[in-house]
């Protein structure tokens, strides 16, 4: 059935809310992270359990997309009741379903902690996690399910779209994003109304918008929630930005990776055209467009916009020195936008709420929230949306719970491979565009991963360097050559052969890297290899001069020894040693035999009373 | 190749589904077969030379055929930080094949990926489509020991 | 036309014109080893970065002129990066005449890097004299990044290929070997130009690209593996 006017929508919309409101539901997180935590047996036992007991038909069950706190996953959400239940296992639903949904039994045990007070809380709203977010991209993640367009529409969905298309010309469209102070969240942050505006006044009978959601970024999963968890907000947000711009036909670019996303998408598609939101005579108006999904096939570089558009085009995914612009010759060399998945989800809200709200939030250059993947070695892993400005130590400490003792955070990598390492003296920086820059990091799309003092820095850029020159196209010799030699340069001071002069030579090198690539990915390239020389250039110092790795990870640098008084000679350790370089009596102290030790760490990973210490 | 005909169908045979058809010719025999390369080039009309720049530029293609099990060891940022190295190494030392290639037995295809996006539950090992999250090298060995009791049918029948 | 300031020196040229074009009209020469007039411009070598008026460098073969536009192409900037590209360019291929002369020209005196002899610099050349001059498409970029190559599909000869030379014609550094004092060295810092000795008998030879040294003229040390080509001489005999 074809929406046709906005009152019909509004009509519509209604309906689904009353139809819905009142019954409890139970919301199963279905993202990615949950998911391979056994979310889908979570859901399954839960759809069992409802029918036996008789709930089936008063009790909804819903599978959502992904709520953000994947370390405690799967997560559960009980409405109206607002129970927060996190490490949900399938032996676990049964009581859920007999104590919490029959007696209105909340279970203690399954409760998320407040880590400050130690103190079950049973709203998700107490946990400083979520209290501090503020969640605008995400909104209903966790709460609708993305595979039914009707919850979407319950809560106001393409409402945006049907003002637009009746009562704004595509001129309005642009001013009012351009008054929004949106920029791509993708990791440049260039002014989304400018593009558009550039776009719209480009020569050519067909434009095209393209989604990327090609996400290379290792560490960052932004994109894949919103599209897992709310892919109407992108399709919807495409359709306004085609309006503004004149173009008629979309394109979704989104990672092979990322198979449930492609799969909610296709899902969404289908029901946007059923309901006419896609398609001929949009609302009724003379506008007409449809959206594809184009499936990466697996390189990072495609999520540079001229290499993006070689792979739509169908071939390898080599950039090409801009100018033109994509904007005035993009995909078959035509006017093209392409935005983030996280600028388009924004679209629809702010034609909603308006650009003054939305300038509101944010500072004065980077308005509106940013979601953030916060991983690595911090105690809440998971996606936050938080508005521009927070700085990074209110991110960190307080919703990412800092680290666990009595490890000790150094530094945070903001924007993958492209980024920067911001160390610990800088935390009270505001995250926003310009800030970062200067700090040598950069927004990036959001991955921000969390270092201790078990991380070397060193490793890092090495790590970094090493993606790199696999991921590089290979069609430029800064970027070719320049990454490889970066990263044989890197190994070496991470084994010990380095010398002052190589340190000197990998700067240089850096430089004219940074300097003469073709396209972004060389160009920012350097980034985390300055950055890293900037800030912890004694670690570098450390590992040439004294050949010794300070955060005890250079394997050629470090040995794994016993500890005599921590050792209580259990003999766990001795077998699953690879090489059976650990010798000892039971109850006495085992000892590694150091020209057989292949530093696997395994003997670590085994032993229970932490006897095995790094040197 | 009747298949790759039926694939080429679903898309059209034009340069731009040249990937999407790759992809799905990939899915179904688990790698690209020579052949099967050579019959999409004349159906489209592309030199043979450019599908086989593709097809050895991106990740997910394979000219060579994998194993019956598919172990992907995420090499993320998160996951290398939480030990993912050590993973991979365990790896080449349990199967004995370098990362990126097959076991001889045809067993086991092992190679890395960058990134899933599952980043809090690293390090994250996927095994034949299957997330396993917060991996550690004990648990890797117990899941080859428990894959290696799996014989394939056609050996148990024969 | 358009009005641009090269060097500080105003000009005016028609829409379209590369930079390299237009600091050629006016004699400024910029190094470029990708570049060909009769194919394509690829950028990929950045030999011909010069720099723009708001710091950035581009290559100059693609970048089409605009109005105001204002470009340096020997600013120090330039002059430094271009020489790091050349160290680069030896640590891969030392054996080069042309690179060794363009060692010379930019004062390039040391590798710093460790030295693989591959005999290619995946410039392109190749590639794109074989799509767009002989429309044969026999060879192409293969893999990604540090491990790219150029070969045939599955390397094996090609039914494409016609066997007409062009791509050893057009490659900038497989054509002519440095023949001077110290050729085996990674930097010989003399460019004895000898006139090379293949080409007059290079028709009876009909060397490309796999065969390229096997008559023994051009080189003079015995062959580490190419990167680029299979041999193909194993088709002519009848392999």
């Amino acid at each position: 059935m074809k929406v046709r006017t906005l009152e019909q929508l509004g009509t519509l919309a209604e309906h689904l809310r009353t139809a819905r409101d009142h019954k409890p539901c139970v919301r199963v997180c279905g993202g990615t992270g949950c998911r391979a935590r056994g979310s889908e047996e979570v859901l399954a036992r839960f759809q069992a359990l409802l029918q036996e007991e008789g709930l089936a038909e008063t009790v909804e069950l819903k599978f959502t997309g992904c709520h953000g706190l994947c370390e405690r996953g799967p997560l559960v959400s009980l409405a109206p009741q607002e129970i927060f239940y996190q490490s949900v296992e399938a032996d676990d639903v049964r009581a859920i379903v007999t104590e919490t949904l029959r007696r209105g039994v909340v279970i203690e045990r399954l409760l998320a902690q407040d880590p400050a007070t130690g103190r079950r809380v049973r709203r998700e709203q107490e946990l400083p996690f979520y209290r501090r977010q503020y969640r605008v991209v995400l909104r209903f993640n966790g709460v609708i399910d993305p595979t039914d367009i009707r919850e979407y529409l319950a809560l106001g969905g393409y409402r945006a779209l049907g003002t637009v298309l009746t009562r704004m010309a595509p001129d309005e469209v642009i001013e009012l994003i351009e008054r929004s102070g949106l920029r791509g969240r993708g990791g440049a942050g260039f002014p989304t109304g400018k593009k558009w505006r550039l776009a719209r006044a480009a020569p050519g009978a067909h434009k095209y918008v393209i989604c990327n959601g090609d996400e290379g970024d290792p560490g960052a999963f932004m994109d894949r929630s919103v599209l897992e968890g709310n892919p109407h907000s992108v399709i919807e947000g495409m359709a306004i930005g085609a309006y503004a711009i004149g173009a008629t036909h979309g394109i979704i670019y989104v990672r092979e990776e990322y198979p449930l996303a492609i799969r909610t998408l296709e899902i969404a598609l289908a029901q946007a055209r059923e309901y006419g939101f896609l398609g001929e005579e949009i609302f009724g108006s003379a506008f007409s467009f449809d959206i594809e999904i184009v499936r990466g096939a697996g390189a990072f570089v495609a999520g540079e916009e001229t290499a993006l558009i070689a792979a739509v085009e169908g071939k390898v995914s080599e950039p090409r020195q801009r100018p033109p612009y994509p904007v005035h010759r993009g995909v078959w060399g035509h006017p093209t936008v392409i935005n983030n998945v996280e600028t388009w989800a924004n679209v629809p809200i702010i034609i909603e709420r308006g650009p003054e709200w939305f300038a509101n939030l944010g500072t004065a250059t980077s308005k509106g929230t940013k979601i953030f993947s916060l991983v690595g070695k911090v105690a809440n892993t998971g996606l936050v949306e938080i508005p521009m400005g927070m700085t990074l130590r209110e991110l960190i400490e307080e919703i990412g719970g800092g680290a666990p003792p009595p490890r000790e955070i150094k530094a945070v990598q903001i924007g993958g491979p492209s980024g920067g390492c911001v160390p610990k003296a800088l935390f009270d920086l505001p995250i926003d565009y310009e800030s970062l820059t200067e700090a040598g990091a950069m927004m990036g799309s959001g991955g921000l991963i969390v270092m201790d003092d078990r991380t070397c820095m060193v490793d890092v850029a090495r790590y970094f360097m090493d993606f790199l020159r696999d991921e590089s196209c290979g069609k430029c010799l800064p970027c070719r050559e320049g990454t490889h030699r970066m990263y044989e340069l890197l190994t070496a001071i991470c084994e010990g052969r380095a010398t002052e002069a190589d340190l000197e030579l990998l700067e240089e090198l850096a430089q004219v890297v940074k300097e003469t690539s073709l396209c972004g990915l060389g160009q920012t390239a350097p980034n985390p290899v300055l950055t890293t020389i900037r800030y912890f250039r004694h670690e570098y110092e450390a590992h040439i001069r004294e050949r010794r790795c300070p955060a005890g990870v250079c394997k050629a640098l470090i040995r794994y020894v016993i500890n005599p008084e921590r050792c209580t000679g259990c003999l766990a350790c001795l077998s699953p040693c690879p090489q059976g370089a650990i010798r000892g009596q039971l109850k006495q102290p085992h000892v590694i035999d150091q020209d057989r030790c292949i530093k696997c760490g395994i003997c670590q990973e085994v032993c229970q009373f932490g006897a095995v210490e790094v040197v | 190749m009747q298949e790759v005909e039926a694939i080429i169908e679903r898309y059209g045979a034009e340069r731009r589904h040249v990937i999407a058809i790759l992809q799905d010719i990939q899915a179904q025999f688990h790698y690209l077969p020579q052949e099967a390369l050579r019959e999409v080039a004349v159906r489209v009309g592309i030199p043979l030379i450019d599908l086989y720049s593709i097809a050895t530029f991106y990740n997910c293609f394979s000219l060579v055929p994998r194993g019956e099990h598919v172990i992907r060891v995420c090499l993320g940022t998160a996951c290398h930080l939480k030990g993912g190295t050590r993973l991979v190494e365990a790896l080449e030392r349990e199967l004995g094949v370098p990362e990126g290639t097959m076991t001889s037995d045809g067993q086991f295809t092992f190679e890395t990926v960058r990134c899933v996006g599952a980043c809090a539950l690293a390090p994250l090992v996927i095994i034949d489509g299957r997330y396993h999250p917060k991996m550690t090298q004990r648990k890797l060995t117990q899941v080859l020991a428990r894959l290696r009791r799996i014989r394939p049918v056609a050996e148990v029948i024969r | 036309m358009t009005r641009l300031y090269i060097n500080g020196i105003d000009v005016d040229l028609a829409e379209g014109t590369t930079l390299l074009e237009a600091a050629a009209h006016l004699g400024f020469e910029i190094p470029a080893l990708c570049f060909h007039p009769g194919l394509s411009p690829y950028g990929a070598c950045r030999l011909c970065v010069v720099e723009l008026g708001d710091g950035r460098l581009v290559s100059a073969c693609t970048y089409p002129v605009h109005e105001g536009l204002r470009v340096r192409t020997h600013s120090p900037r330039v002059q430094r990066a271009r020489r790091m590209l050349i160290e680069l360019l030896l640590s891969v291929c030392p054996s080069s005449k042309r690179i060794q002369d363009l060692a010379a020209e930019h004062q390039v005196e040391r590798v710093r890097f460790s030295v693989r002899d591959e005999r290619c610099i995946l410039c392109g050349l190749c590639v794109r004299m074989c799509a767009e001059q002989m429309m044969a498409h026999a060879i192409g970029f293969v893999n990604r990044g540090y491990r790219r190559r150029i070969t045939t599909p599955f390397d094996r000869p090609s039914e494409a290929c016609r066997r007409c030379g062009g791509c050893l014609y057009i490659c900038p550094v497989c054509e002519l070997r440095c023949q001077g004092p110290e050729a085996p060295g990674v930097v010989c810092g003399s460019c004895a130009t000898p006139a090379p000795t293949c080409p007059p008998i290079y028709e009876d030879l009909a060397c490309y690209m796999g065969a390229a040294g096997a008559c023994g003229t051009c080189v003079r040390e015995p062959r580490p593996p190419a990167r680029h080509m299979p041999d193909l001489t194993r088709r002519r005999e009848g392999v």
